[in-house]
């Protein structure tokens, strides 16, 4: 009935090295993660734990065969590329040909943005740490979905939700929300089509990689809800909702819109508190065309024959949201939720009368503002190698090259994080989801971890003739609150297993 | 009754009038912002020209990415 729920964000970066296109993208990739973790001074990497793993299992209840699918689904084969789990709970690897930050758990949308943020300068430090490496080329890393050639890749948020929920009214509620929500997390793009082939400005990075309504892929023909049904925790009890059709955000505004939002209209799909059918015609062309229009006119038709624009049907989104909160907890609203409903009012109602004053909010209203003082400065057309250069180092993670770092720095910004909170994050885990306990272990006990994932923590102890395994199923436990006397009191890893057998 | 009406038509003016002098306040006002944040603008252009990579068209076209998730 709130923001509160668990979720996380993962984020595949863009990679290259200047002046070398060629340059082999696993390798580079593996080369920014090792470097890092090479930095944490670790003697013992551990492994990822792939146990509980099942990628290929779909929310709509059937297991895809295994020989059926893509190699590119298949992601819980230990390819033997860079992998680390960091202090700070999160995981530090090669996905496909890119490095790939995967943040703690969390439990609200302002932490999902700290935690986030913590990924970018890790990253920004695992590239600087590589090209200390004698003979190394500068790898330059990107917080970006497409390299406007026709190539994407992902940004992806997760949120656990109650099994109970059937997913058929996930599929009906999420998808209008999914369609339109781009005009508030929506990271600008200079290019038109997969390839950017036409030229001009639209509001999100992904929207043109998107081509069916709902699937199991990722890859290839991507769902705008997609039924990966793999919930790192209880199955009985949770599914994880795995949403792979938001962009890269960088301003913090839009990564706390963007989670915040959906966990509202989550807690109210879960609680059948939706009254109202907004099913959109046509979904996935809505979801191009929306995102070609800048000027945020293009109308939306719905099932019903009614037809409005994106931002206002994000106001029916946000004005039973608004209802939902005050029927169940009026003045007990807390302060988190009770920012979020207030910023997204706000940000569409400015959207709607005048979208530019959005420009230190939002990533694509900021982007589009730098790039139409270029057109204008410097009488630019949309196929400028000048202005898509603007579009990529917007999203460049290095504080003295990425334009987004740079002005935020100067205050062009406006956030709901400082800096100190996001450099204590880069080490430390969240304190109230199991991913303290994970983070704790890493930092205490690294030399005794052999592996870990998100459900789990796998010790080699001395004296144990088999490997420990302590199963974290359940994301609410293992929190500071839980398990902190424990840990400070247990000197080894030794001892702390000791005292989960016997307690 | 002509009075009232005579009033009414009075008072109409009276409010026509302020609402056009709003709008004329409303009006360089919004000029005044116009200029302003085209002002921050200019000066944030300044800053970004300092920092792009050279050779744009060289650099966006060395920018070639796998596909991913």
């Amino acid at each position: 009935m709130s923001v509160w729920r668990i979720m996380g964000t993962e984020t595949e970066y863009g990679i290259s090295v200047p002046g070398n296109p060629g340059a082999n993208a696993m390798l580079i990739s593996s080369q920014i993660v090792n470097s890092y973790a090479a930095a944490m001074h670790r003697a013992r990497r551990a492994r990822w734990d792939f146990e509980e793993e099942n990628p290929l299992r779909d929310a709509r209840g059937f297991d895809l065969a295994r020989d059926v699918a893509d190699a590119s689904q298949l992601t819980d084969e230990d390819a033997g590329l860079a992998n680390v789990i960091l202090t700070n709970g999160a995981r530090l690897y090669v996905d496909h040909a890119h490095p790939e930050y995967s943040s703690p758990e969390v439990t609200n949308p302002r932490d999902a943005v700290v935690w986030d943020k913590a990924g970018e300068w890790i990253m920004a430090e695992a590239s600087r740490r590589a090209a200390e490496i004698p003979g190394t080329a500068p790898i330059n890393l990107y917080k970006n979905n497409t390299d406007n050639k026709g190539a994407s890749y992902g940004s992806h948020e997760n949120y656990l939700m109650q099994r109970t929920t059937p997913f058929a009214d996930i599929v009906r509620n999420l998808t209008p929300f999914f369609v339109s929500r781009q005009v508030v997390c929506g990271a600008g793009r200079v290019g038109v089509g997969q390839d950017g082939r036409a030229h001009g400005f639209q509001i999100s990075q992904r929207a043109d990689f998107f081509e069916v309504e709902v699937g199991l892929e990722t890859t290839l023909k991507r769902p705008i809800i997609n039924t990966r049904d793999e919930p790192h925790a209880d199955p009985e009890r949770y599914r994880r909702l795995h949403v792979i059709i938001g962009d890269a955000n960088l301003a913090e505004i839009s990564v706390y819109l963007k989670m915040g939002t959906t966990a509202l209209v989550l807690a109210m799909i879960e609680e059948r508190f939706m009254s109202t059918d907004l099913s959109v015609d046509q979904p996935v062309r809505t979801l191009h065309q929306v995102s070609h229009d800048p000027t945020l006119r293009q109308l939306v038709t719905l099932r019903n024959g009614r037809k409005l624009t994106a931002v206002q049907l994000q106001m029916e989104y946000c004005e039973q949201a608004r209802k939902f909160v005050e029927d169940r907890l009026g003045s007990d609203v807390d302060d988190v939720t009770k920012d979020v409903l207030e910023r997204w009012e706000s940000v569409l109602s400015r959207l709607e009368s005048d979208p530019m004053t959005l420009s230190r909010e939002l990533d694509w209203v900021a982007k589009y503002e730098i790039l139409l003082g270029y057109r204008k400065r410097d009488g630019l057309d949309w196929d400028s190698s000048r202005l898509q250069l603007v579009d990529l180092q917007y999203s460049d993670v290095r504080p003295e090259k990425g334009l987004y770092q740079r002005l935020a720095a100067r205050g062009r910004f406006e956030r709901i994080t400082s800096d100190e909170e996001i450099r204590r994050a880069v080490d430390h885990p969240p304190e109230d989801t199991r991913a303290y306990f994970r983070g704790r272990c890493l930092d205490k006990y690294a030399d005794s971890v052999a592996a870990a994932s998100w459900d789990s923590v796998i010790f080699d102890v001395p004296g144990r003739e088999s490997l420990q395994r302590v199963p974290t199923l359940e994301p609410t436990r293992g929190t500071k609150q839980h398990v902190q006397a424990l840990i400070d009191r247990s000197r080894t890893a030794e001892d702390l297993v000791r005292a989960l057998t016997e307690g | 009754m002509a009075a009232d009406e005579r009033g009414g038509q009075q008072h109409a003016n009276r409010d026509k009038q302020e609402v056009e002098e709003t709008e004329t306040e409303a009006g360089s006002d919004l000029k005044e912002r116009q200029e302003k944040l085209s002002e921050d603008v200019d000066s944030m252009l300044d800053e970004i020209d300092e920092v792009l990579e050279a050779n744009s068209e060289d650099f966006v076209r060395g920018f070639v990415q796998k596909g991913g998730q």
